[in-house]
């Protein structure tokens, strides 16, 4: 310890602490603080380049994910259209067969009244015919015998009301 | 005759500084195993330890010397 | 292009310089001690080695690369003479180192105006009242004679200056090469990592984010100066810059002045009141804080010295080993065991140049982050409860 203290030079301290602090003030003019300041500006660069990137990154996600939501919303509404446009077309055969179905229905039942009625007329004159025939037939066969002629005529009326076909 | 105890007393703190030493390096070792992801920091830790044993050793050392 | 090829021619002479002045150093370097002298300088026994040793640890007051003998005989000295600047006496004194002749054992006096000097191991003596030769106690001390206040440009002041242009120079470059560009390239790509160690490693954890910056300058300074210091002592020049006990002394009382200049009221009171233990403890607590206070830079000045010295030491031991084993292993034999402890220590030196100039640094910021640490209010709320205590005991 002795030896030390007896190495210790004041001198030497003294230039030591001389040079110390030129040398601090000096490099902190000229070397520390625009190292520091460089190296600083370029780590926030560097932060500032990776956030925006992040952000970019989060905005292209959001850009996909709206484009999806679009398509998404587009392939819904083409489904809707073409299963309204499916059951329109439905609707228009259904109703186009009612329609059909109806007016044939309308015909038929035309046409069987037509028949109806040509067949009642049709044999309303048969029957009128046939009174009138027989009446002929029955007056020719017994001219003769029969005088009464008026209730012989009665009698064939109401046999023949009596046969209605 | 002051320069054989000078030596003694040298011996001694030489051991205990060893001792020490070990122990910082030792557990130091020990933690890295158990966690090798901290190791740096643990490196950190047992340098500036050892370090200030180091110093405490070398004072004595110095105080020591005639 | 050009300033790269310079920096490279520059390094490769360093590299050359040391290779060579290695070799040298066997042939004469110890030839330093005038009691060598008569044995044609040669160093051949253990206390010649020792007091070598002893004469390279101290500061010298020239540069000195290496000696030798010509074939008349005659003592040469490779080197150049470093100024010398004393305050004696008779005012500021201002010579070169040359007019010693060499001396270091108070032989040759050199007389200026009315002060006569004279060295001793390294030291400059100025003889009182007008004694003409030196005269010595029983334990080599002088008697007639006292030591002057000694600015010199020593080999050791020599080396921080140039440590300082040569740290002005490549950080200088750095600094200026952002000015045109973001990244830094040559040599600088090499600086750049360091500079960010130091702060993100050292200065940043300890200090913290917000107050680093105001104390970044010294940090910087004193990793780089120390470093650079520490790995000039591992060159053959001889330097031993950083195993200057005062250089140490300085460099710690620089942390220390800064500790306490800029340490907050916590610290303070962490000192002088501690919070949250008993009012006896709190006294018990002053003193031994106060030591603290003290043994933090001691102990800093003290590890810097004693690792940079205990390897100087160790790796001269290890050369003068070619000259020790010589009789037991023959020339090869030992110059070649020499060699290789000698690279093996080297190699751990180089680690310790690092290392010691981080684990000043390190405490430095350490010291420097305790001192302006906010401390969070838990312990003082402690505090306030103690208090709250003592009221209520009070009233009850």
């Amino acid at each position: 310890m002795l030896d030390l203290i007896n190495d210790f030079s004041p001198g030497l301290f003294f230039m030591q602490a001389l040079i110390l602090i030129i040398l601090i003030a000096l490099m902190r003019k000229f070397a520390w603080r625009p190292i520091l300041d460089a190296l600083n500006t370029r780590e926030e660069g560097i932060a500032n380049a990776l956030a925006s990137a992040e952000q970019a990154k989060v905005e292209m996600a959001q850009l996909e994910a709206s484009n999806q939501a679009a398509a998404q919303e587009a392939r819904a509404q083409r489904d809707e259209m073409i299963k309204e446009a499916r059951e329109i077309k439905e609707k228009m055969i259904a109703d186009a067969a009612g329609q059909a179905q109806e007016k044939a229905d309308k015909i038929i039942a035309q046409a069987q009244d037509a028949i109806a009625a040509e067949k009642k007329a049709a044999l309303a004159d048969i029957k009128s015919q046939v009174a009138v025939l027989s009446v002929d037939i029955a007056e020719k066969v017994t001219r003769k015998e029969l005088s009464e002629k008026d209730a012989q005529h009665a009698l064939i009326e109401q046999l023949l009301a009596e046969a209605n076909i | 005759m002051e320069t054989a105890y000078n030596l003694i007393g040298a011996g001694l703190i030489v051991i205990g500084g060893g001792i020490g030493l070990g122990q910082i390096g030792g557990k130091a070792m020990e933690a890295i195993a158990r966690q090798p992801e901290a190791a740096g920091k643990i490196q950190t830790a047992m340098i500036i330890i050892g370090a200030l044993l180091e110093g405490l050793a070398f004072g004595a050392l110095l105080l020591g010397k005639n | 292009m050009f300033r790269a090829y310079l920096k490279t021619a520059f390094i490769a002479l360093i590299f050359i310089a040391s290779a060579t002045a290695q070799a040298q150093d066997q042939i004469g370097d110890y030839a330093y001690d005038t009691a060598i002298i008569s044995d044609g300088g040669k160093i051949n026994t253990k206390p010649e080695i020792d007091s070598y040793i002893d004469h390279h640890l101290k500061d010298s007051h020239d540069f000195h690369l290496f000696s030798y003998t010509n074939d008349a005989g005659e003592r040469k000295h490779v080197g150049f003479p470093l100024p010398v600047i004393v305050w004696s006496t008779d005012g500021p004194k201002f010579f070169m180192s040359s007019e010693f002749h060499h001396d270091d054992d108070a032989q040759v006096l050199v007389n200026k105006g009315e002060a006569t000097f004279t060295k001793l191991h390294s030291k400059i003596y100025e003889l009182e009242g007008g004694a003409t030769s030196i005269n010595f106690d029983e334990e080599h001390h002088p008697t007639n004679a006292h030591r002057v206040f000694d600015m010199s440009i020593t080999k050791s002041v020599f080396g921080l200056i140039l440590i300082g242009a040569f740290m002005l120079l490549v950080f200088g470059g750095l600094a200026k090469q952002y000015k045109t560009k973001t990244i830094a390239t040559g040599f600088g790509r090499v600086l750049e990592p360091l500079v960010i160690y130091v702060r993100d490693e050292i200065a940043k954890p300890n200090i913290g984010e917000q107050k680093y910056r105001k104390f970044m300058g010294y940090l910087l300074t004193v990793f780089f100066l120390i470093w650079i210091g520490n790995l000039l002592g591992l060159t053959p020049f001889g330097f031993n810059i950083t195993g200057q006990i005062a250089v140490t002394v300085c460099l710690a009382l620089f942390t220390f002045f800064i500790v306490q200049f800029s340490a907050n009221k916590d610290y303070w009171m962490h000192i002088f009141w501690m919070p949250g233990v008993p009012v006896l403890m709190k006294i018990a607590l002053i003193p031994i804080e106060l030591i603290g206070l003290f043994t933090k830079p001691f102990s800093l000045l003290v590890r810097l010295f004693a690792n940079i010295t205990a390897g100087h030491v160790v790796v001269m031991g290890l050369i003068a080993l070619m000259i020790t084993l010589k009789e037991q292993f023959g020339v090869v034999g030992s110059t070649g065991l020499s060699l290789f402890l000698t690279l093996f220590l080297s190699v751990i030196e180089l680690l310790v140049a690092f290392l010691q100039a981080f684990i000043f640094t390190m405490l430095s910021a350490l010291f420097i982050g305790m001192a302006v640490a906010e401390h969070d209010h838990a312990e003082h709320a402690g505090a306030a409860e103690d208090d709250i205590d003592e009221v209520r005991e009070r009233f009850v």
